[in-house]
Order: structure tokens, then C-alpha cells, then sequence
């Protein structure tokens, strides 16, 4: 029996109203909010949060495999799935890969991840889906797209959600698109689109799944599916015979956006927070086709506890002001050049120190059992040498020990907070306060561990770093 | 171990104004002050022995030969030296070592800093071309003012105050650097200001504003150095100073990764003063020392030396502040040159600037009269480097000579 082991989600703290988007343009656009990544977010970062909600308090070394789904990489050539591992300390000897260039992309991997359970080349593998994709100002996406990011463990024991059955619908239809060159996703008449794509495509799915499986739409409890906006997504939902009211989770159109990749997972990740054993739930992704999944929940589903998953993350928000603060954290304008030349990344240093970069392992003495990082040789209380384990401190909390506010630091989003934290059980980490309002930061205040980019390529503003993208882990109020 | 109380003398010195100098080069700033101290002590470049010549980061000088050319010295020892904010300090020590070990009779020391070349306000980047994650974290471009205001908070929250009741607590730091610097021809900022103009400035670095950091600016320093017994050869007795003391300490790092590391003391500080106090014979250092030259970086900068060098008790600042015990009148002087603050910190010039101030109080030269303290024994001039829990620190106590 394949199945969902576990789940777990991701939503950024920041909201930009949609009442703001029709300020900004002088226009009406409908309630609600859109979920929007920090300047120093994006879709790695994302997916390595969803991916350790949905680990929380389990092994991470049972990890066999982690498939990475996004239409927004940080980079074209070069592995995505690669540094999220890493960064959620993932064994080494495991098979990562990117699925991209389609919406359906969480689909497939979906499918491949069970198909490797179900052949025995894993035990255990990981479907991450994450998508932070910049919509072209004062467009119909603008007001539609969201950011966030939803992750599953496949496996064939402990399975709380059993994959009944999965159909796959591969179709030529040209609706969204984007060349390497394209900074936004490009598109034709909505009309169009809706008519032969979105009403055809998942029912047809959904209903050769169900033929398939002999199986009626009044046999499935909650359907959680793709859709751009929420009255397509009532009508796709009629087109499929399933009652509005009862059948449907709720699709995060209004509160989260249009997630892309990650939405049809993360409404799977709602869905599933509120399954009771024995309840069927479909999960349908869309793009360049459609792919239908059929999952019968079981008693394990109650043995999932404490994710933050899509409520708890949901519940947790901050709002953007104003759309002129969502212009700075998603750089949609050319800065000042700086005066100051940035510095270069050191590539040796990056991969000599991996361990305590990504997996932001630091070390304990066996002598005196203090804990410190970064990597030493002799102990910085002590003085024993060569005398450590290895520890893990990402997965810490901590209280902020002392705090600056710097207003002239080269960052986005200013001021760049420089917090001391004094970790929980030992150690101290000195790092960058993310996802913070200002007015509400003192010393004693609990934060804890979040994956973000340090210094990235900025178009507009060079940042340091070589124009990579430099990965680190910085600290946050604890977040719910 | 020897103390190296004593053994040498500064017999003439030199110091450029500190400021803004759009139209002075680096071999400007170096002859100007040479020149100044060639004259003071009655000599010429010729009679110098060996040099050592102190700056940090500098994209237009390397090696000695900076010195070396600008002043057309011909084939003699020049030792470059570099400990950040500690320099000037490094630069003085390395010369009255050469000095002590009778390997040279006549050397000069001189520092300098060309900062305003960069193009940009604040500090020049300490390690161009590198990123490290850990260091990626900190503002090590143009972020020294972040890393002080880590230990203003800290300092706040350990002994109660308020962010309010602190920063005016600071502000009172720069009102007195500023006035002291008002007087004082050669600093750079010689406005006055008010605790409620510091109140309302700008902040920089919460919870550090504008008023409490000092300037970045240009300028040189030196000082003509002979061993004591030669020093009658210069100039009358009474006139030149010897080196009581001369330590630097550089610190474990790492402090704002240990624990136990708690942002209220400067612990290299506190080791180089006690490092000092003991090669100078001093066991109670607010009594004995006439005024001390504190590297005020930033207000907060000097209220912490203050108590790591034991010139006031650790916490209690804020009575000396609130009484005037580290102004000009007060029991402790402290910064009567304007510091830091009024002059601004072109890094390798700024100890040997500090010791000028006494040179010359000493001498009973000081520019502006009402500058002028009486009585002078000794004086002590300490700066420091790095940032809070990683730092360098040098001090140099001078004083009158011994009286055989």
C-alpha cells in the first residue's frame, strides 16, 4: 500500500491586499489577499520549509529520494532539489531531481515518487511543490498569484492517505507560458482557455480516474484541485458533478492566491489536515494536461500532529502596507546603483563548509559539552582540541540575546535587524532577523531557524555574492 | 619579562587636521605630519634610522614603501603594520621595540588613513573579494555601527535603562566630545551641539543615531622616537614625554558566538589596560592617569572602555556622565581632544593622534587654552578594532619622564 506518509506546508507571514493592488492601479479587483515571499524568499526556500513541517518530528535520514516541483527556480541551470536537500539535512545518498516547466509538475512527481515506493527503489521519497512567480504589474495575475509551497513523504508503511489510483492526461495546450528570457508568465484570451482547458481538462481526468477505479463523484469526500480564481474554480468543480458545499476544500484563491506548481498540493495539504480515516480525497493538478489522484485516508492520519501546515500558517500573516512596499521586497523597480563594490562569493568556502552552511551543523565539546558554531578545531570555551560531535541547529529555538536595527546596511528590506540569539539548549548564533515588525522586537524575545537567501543577484541593486544566489539561515520571531 | 616603562621617549611629533581632504593625497597627509615632527624634534629624514608606518586598508599604498617614497627615505627598514582600529598603538609599540632592543637609536612612527578616496561615507570594506556565510551574516560593509549597537541595546537591558534613559545617557557622550572638539583646531567637527539634537537625529543603527558615531575622514600622524637617555640630545627635559606602557591584546574571537560573551565589557580592552597598568607600575588608574584618549567610535564605544579600563566601575557610567567626571573639569577627563567623534577615525592615525593630545597638554601647547589641563603625569591613549567580541585592542600610556 503507497501512500502519503506525511504532509506539510508553507505560506510567507507577508499578505498584500488586493484592495491595495486596486489602489495602486485605480481600479476594482475583488477582496481578499495574496501570500507573498519576503525579499529573501523564494521557491528553495519555500520548499525547504514545507519540506521540514512535513518531517517534523520524524528521521530525516529515512529520507530516500526528494523530487522538487516549481515553474520558479532560482536558477535555469543548476539543481533546485539539490540545495533544498541539503538544507534539510537529507542524506547525500539519495535521489534528488527538478521537476519544472509545467504547472502539472507536483503531479508527476506525485506519480513517480509512488511508482519508485511501489517498484522498491525506495523505501520513502519526498514530492516538495513551490512556486514564487513574479506576476507583470497591473495584470490579471497580479491580483490572482500567490506564493507558497506544499511537500508529501510517499511511503509504503505508516500510510495515512492510500493512493487508490492516479490517471494522467497529456494535452498540447498553449495557455501559460514563459521563455528563458521572460520575466513574466505570458498568456492568451482567458475565454479561450477557460472553454477547452480548464472546464475540459481535469473533469475529463477526474472522470477516467473514477471510470477506472469504478468509482461515482459522489464516492469522493473532498476534491482538491487546481484552478486560477475561484469562480473558475466552482465551475470546474460543477463540470465534475461534486457538490460546492460539501465535496470541495476550500482552493486558498481568496486568502493565499494562485500558488501555481504548489497550489493543487497545498489545498491537498488543507484537505488532508481535516480528513477523518476513511475519507476519499482527489487531488488533481493541471497543466499541459492533467493528472488525477484518488487517496483513501486511514487511521494514521491521526497520528500527524503539530504541522504548521496550510491553518497554522494561514492564521499567521502580517500585511504589506501598501503596494509600494511589495514593489521593494519583489525589486519590480530599478534601484539607485551602490556605491560600495560588492564582494565575491567564495565557492571553495561554500562547498568546504556545506555541512555548517546548509545544514547549519554546528558542534559540541566532549569535553566541556559547550555548543558552538561556526566549525572550530579548538574549543572557543575550553580550548580542547579536535574534540566535537556534530549537532544540528536549524531545527532550534532560541531568545534574542541583544538586537541592532541597521538603516544603512546593503539589503532590501531595511533595517537589517543583527540578532545574537542564545539557542535553546546551548549555543549561540549570531544572524539576521527575517519576517519582523520592527516595533516589536526586544531582548528575550523567542525566534527561531528559517532558510533564506543571504546575498542574491539582484538585477537591480547588486547585492554580494557573484550573482548566486547565497543561501543561509537566519532567524525569526517564532512564527506560530 | 621587562617592562618597556620608561625605556623610550618621544621627542617630536606631528599631526595633520583630520578631515575631508578632497585635495591631499596619501603622500600629502605623510609628509605633512612627518614634516611637522622632523621640526618639532630638531631633525631631518636623513637621521632616521628605521621606520614603522601603520594603516588598514588602503587600495593606493602598500608595504612600507609608502612611507619610504613619500618621504624619499633612502633604503632604511620600514616595517608596515596593520591591527585595525589598533594600528596607530601597533605602530608606536613596533617602534619602541626597535628601539629597546638598541637595534636603532632614532626612528619614526607615523600612521595614516586616506578613507575619503572610496567614494562612498562610512568604512571601507575590511576584506574585499571575500564572502563568508558567517561574516555574509554581519555588516562588515559599512556595518561597524550595527555591531556597537548590538552591545548599546545589551548595555541598556543589563543595567535597566530604558532605550530613552540610554541614548541620553550616550547623548551627554557626544555633547562633551563635541564641545571638547570645538575647541580644538585640528578636528574635523567643531560645532556644538545639544543632547536634544543627538535625541533627534537620524538613526543609523538602532538604537545609534547620527550623533553617535563618529566621522570617517583623512589624516596622519607621527612621532619622532629615541631611547630615553638620548632624549636630553632633542630637546630640554620637560619637554618630551617616555613611553610608560605600550600593550595590545587581541582577543580569542568569537565573542558573539560564546555564550558567556555579554556585550557590556571589552574584554581585549580590559586586557591590554591591564597589560598596561602593570608595565606602567599603575594600581589605580582614575587617580593616576592626568587624562585618558578612548577610541569613541561610537558614544557607546566609550562608555564601555571606560569601565573595561577600570576609569570608572563596570554599570555605573551613567553616574560619571550624569556628574561631569569625564569632562575637561571632571575628576577623569576623558577625551579632551574632542575624541574620536570631533576629529573622525582615519584608523591608522588615530593613536598616534591620541598621544599627540598629551604630547602637547604635556608641553602645555594645547591650540585653544581653555583646552589646557595643568599638572599632566600621565596620559593614556587606547583604541580598538574588530567589533564587539572580536576585537584588538592597543593602548599606549605616555607620561612625564623619570625624574633621575
Amino acid at each position: 500500500m503507497v501512500g502519503i506518509v506525511s504532509y506539510g506546508a508553507y505560506v510567507p507571514i507577508y499578505r498584500l491586499s488586493r484592495e491595495a493592488i486596486g489602489a495602486m492601479w485605480n481600479k476594482g479587483v475583488g477582496k481578499g489577499e495574496r501570500a507573498i515571499a519576503n525579499a529573501d524568499e523564494d521557491s528553495v526556500t519555500m520548499g525547504v520549509e514545507a519540506v521540514i513541517d512535513c518531517l517534523h518530528g520524524m528521521d530525516r535520514s529515512q529520507v530516500d529520494g526528494l523530487y522538487f516541483a516549481t515553474d520558479s527556480p532560482p536558477y535555469i541551470e543548476k539543481q533546485s532539489a539539490s540545495i533544498v536537500r541539503a538544507a534539510a539535512d537529507l542524506r547525500e545518498d539519495i535521489l534528488t531531481f527538478d521537476v519544472a516547466h509545467s504547472l502539472r509538475g507536483a503531479g508527476s512527481a506525485m506519480r513517480a515518487a509512488a511508482d519508485a515506493v511501489g517498484a522498491g527503489s525506495a523505501k520513502k521519497v519526498l514530492v516538495a511543490a513551490s512556486e514564487r512567480r513574479i506576476p507583470a504589474p497591473n495584470s490579471e495575475f497580479e491580483v490572482q498569484f500567490g506564493d507558497g509551497a506544499a511537500a508529501f513523504l510517499l511511503g509504503d508503511t505508516d500510510v495515512a492517505a492510500v493512493l487508490e489510483g492516479s490517471y494522467h492526461l497529456t494535452s498540447e495546450f498553449l495557455d501559460v507560458w514563459r521563455k528563458p528570457q521572460d520575466t513574466y508568465v505570458q498568456t492568451t484570451e482567458e475565454r479561450f482557455i477557460r472553454d477547452e482547458a480548464y472546464m475540459k481538462m481535469i473533469p475529463q481526468a477526474v472522470a477516467g480516474l473514477l471510470k477506472k477505479l469504478n468509482l461515482t463523484p459522489k464516492d469522493i469526500t473532498k476534491a482538491a484541485f487546481y484552478a486560477t480564481d475561484a469562480r473558475l474554480h466552482g465551475a470546474i468543480a460543477g463540470a465534475m458533478k461534486l457538490d460546492p458545499k460539501t465535496q470541495v476544500q476550500n482552493p486558498l484563491l481568496d486568502n493565499v492566491g494562485n500558488t501555481g506548481t504548489a497550489l493543487a498540493p497545498m489545498i491537498l495539504v488543507a484537505a488532508l489536515e481535516d480528513a477523518k480515516p476513511g475519507d476519499r480525497i482527489l487531488f488533481a493538478t493541471y497543466g499541459d494536461g492533467a493528472d488525477a489522484f484518488l487517496f483513501k485516508v486511514t487511521e494514521q492520519i491521526n497520528n500527524i500532529k503539530d504541522r504548521r501546515g496550510i491553518k497554522r500558517h494561514v492564521a499567521s500573516k502580517m500585511m504589506l502596507p501598501n503596494y509600494g512596499k511589495y514593489v521593494e521586497i519583489r525589486e519590480l523597480m530599478e534601484w539607485e546603483s551602490p556605491r560600495r563594490g560588492a564582494r565575491r562569493s567564495s565557492l571553495p568556502v561554500l562547498w568546504r563548509e556545506r555541512k555548517m552552511i546548509f545544514g547549519l551543523y554546528g558542534q559540541k565539546c566532549r569535553k566541556c559539552g559547550n555548543i558552538q558554531y561556526p566549525r572550530q578545531r579548538i574549543c572557543i570555551f575550553c580550548q580542547a582540541k579536535d574534540d566535537f560531535d556534530p549537532i544540528r541547529l536549524s531545527d532550534k529555538t532560541g531568545k534574542v540575546f541583544t538586537f541592532s536595527m541597521d538603516q544603512r546596511a546593503q539589503e532590501i528590506v531595511l533595517p537589517k535587524v543583527f540578532t545574537v540569539v542564545d539557542l535553546d539548549g546551548g549555543g549561540r548564533f549570531y544572524s539576521v532577523m527575517t519576517d519582523r515588525d520592527t516595533t516589536k522586537i526586544s531582548v528575550g524575545m523567542p525566534v527561531e531557524m528559517t532558510f533564506r537567501i543571504q546575498m542574491g543577484p539582484s538585477e537591480s541593486l547588486p547585492l554580494e555574492g557573484s550573482g548566486l544566489y547565497n543561501y543561509f539561515w537566519r532567524v525569526r520571531p517564532v512564527r506560530c | 619579562m621587562e617592562s618597556l616603562k620608561d625605556k623610550v621617549a618621544i621627542v617630536g611629533m606631528g599631526c595633520t587636521p583630520f578631515g575631508e581632504f578632497w585635495d591631499k593625497d596619501i603622500i600629502d597627509l605623510i609628509v605633512e605630519a612627518a614634516d611637522e615632527a622632523f621640526a618639532d624634534a630638531n631633525v631631518t629624514a636623513k637621521d632616521v634610522q628605521a621606520a614603522w608606518v601603520g594603516y588598514t586598508v588602503q587600495d593606493n599604498a602598500m608595504t612600507g614603501i609608502i612611507l619610504s617614497s613619500a618621504l624619499q627615505l633612502q633604503f632604511i627598514p620600514v616595517t608596515r603594520v596593520e591591527n585595525a582600529c589598533g594600528t596607530g598603538a601597533e605602530t608606536i609599540r613596533g617602534a619602541a621595540l626597535g628601539l629597546a632592543s638598541k637595534t636603532y637609536d632614532l626612528v619614526l612612527a607615523l600612521g595614516f588613513e586616506k578613507m575619503k578616496d572610496a567614494g562612498f561615507g562610512g568604512i571601507g570594506q575590511a576584506w574585499p573579494g571575500k564572502w563568508h556565510p558567517v561574516y555574509g551574516a554581519a555588516p562588515e560593509v559599512g556595518g561597524a555601527v550595527g555591531r556597537y549597537a548590538l552591545a548599546a541595546t545589551k548595555y541598556f537591558s543589563t543595567y535597566g535603562l530604558s532605550p530613552e534613559d540610554g541614548k541620553r545617557m550616550l547623548a551627554k557622550v557626544s555633547v562633551k566630545s563635541h564641545y571638547n572638539g570645538s575647541r580644538n583646531p585640528k578636528a574635523m567637527l567643531r560645532n556644538r551641539i545639544t543632547v536634544e539634537q543627538v535625541m533627534n537625529a537620524p538613526i543609523i543603527a538602532w538604537p545609534l543615531g547620527l550623533f553617535d558615531c563618529c566621522g570617517i575622514c583623512d589624516g596622519a600622524s607621527a612621532a619622532i622616537m629615541c631611547r630615553t637617555e638620548d632624549a636630553k640630545r632633542y630637546r630640554p627635559k620637560g619637554d618630551y614625554i617616555t613611553v610608560k606602557a605600550s600593550a595590545i591584546a587581541c582577543g580569542p574571537g568569537w565573542g558573539k558566538e560564546r555564550v558567556n560573551y555579554g556585550y557590556t565589557v571589552w574584554e581585549e580592552t580590559e586586557a591590554a589596560a591591564k597589560q598596561a597598568y602593570a608595565m606602567a607600575g599603575i594600581t589605580n588608574p582614575r587617580k593616576e592617569l592626568s587624562m585618558a584618549e578612548v577610541h569613541d567610535c561610537f558614544s557607546i564605544a566609550e562608555v564601555i572602555a571606560c569601565e573595561s579600563m577600570g576609569l570608572c566601575e563596570k554599570g555605573h557610567a551613567r553616574d560619571d556622565i550624569e556628574s561631569g567626571a569625564w569632562e575637561q573639569t571632571g575628576e577623569m577627563p576623558v577625551n579632551v581632544s574632542g575624541g574620536l567623534k570631533a576629529f573622525g577615525h582615519p584608523a591608522g592615525a588615530s593613536g598616534g593622534r591620541e598621544v599627540y593630545e598629551f604630547y602637547k597638554q604635556f608641553q602645555g601647547k594645547a591650540d585653544d587654552q581653555t583646552r589646557q589641563l595643568k599638572d599632566l603625569k600621565m596620559g593614556l591613549s587606547h583604541n580598538q578594532g574588530g567589533h564587539p567580541g572580536n576585537f584588538v585592542a592597543g593602548i599606549t600610556i605616555v607620561g612625564e619622564p623619570p625624574s633621575r
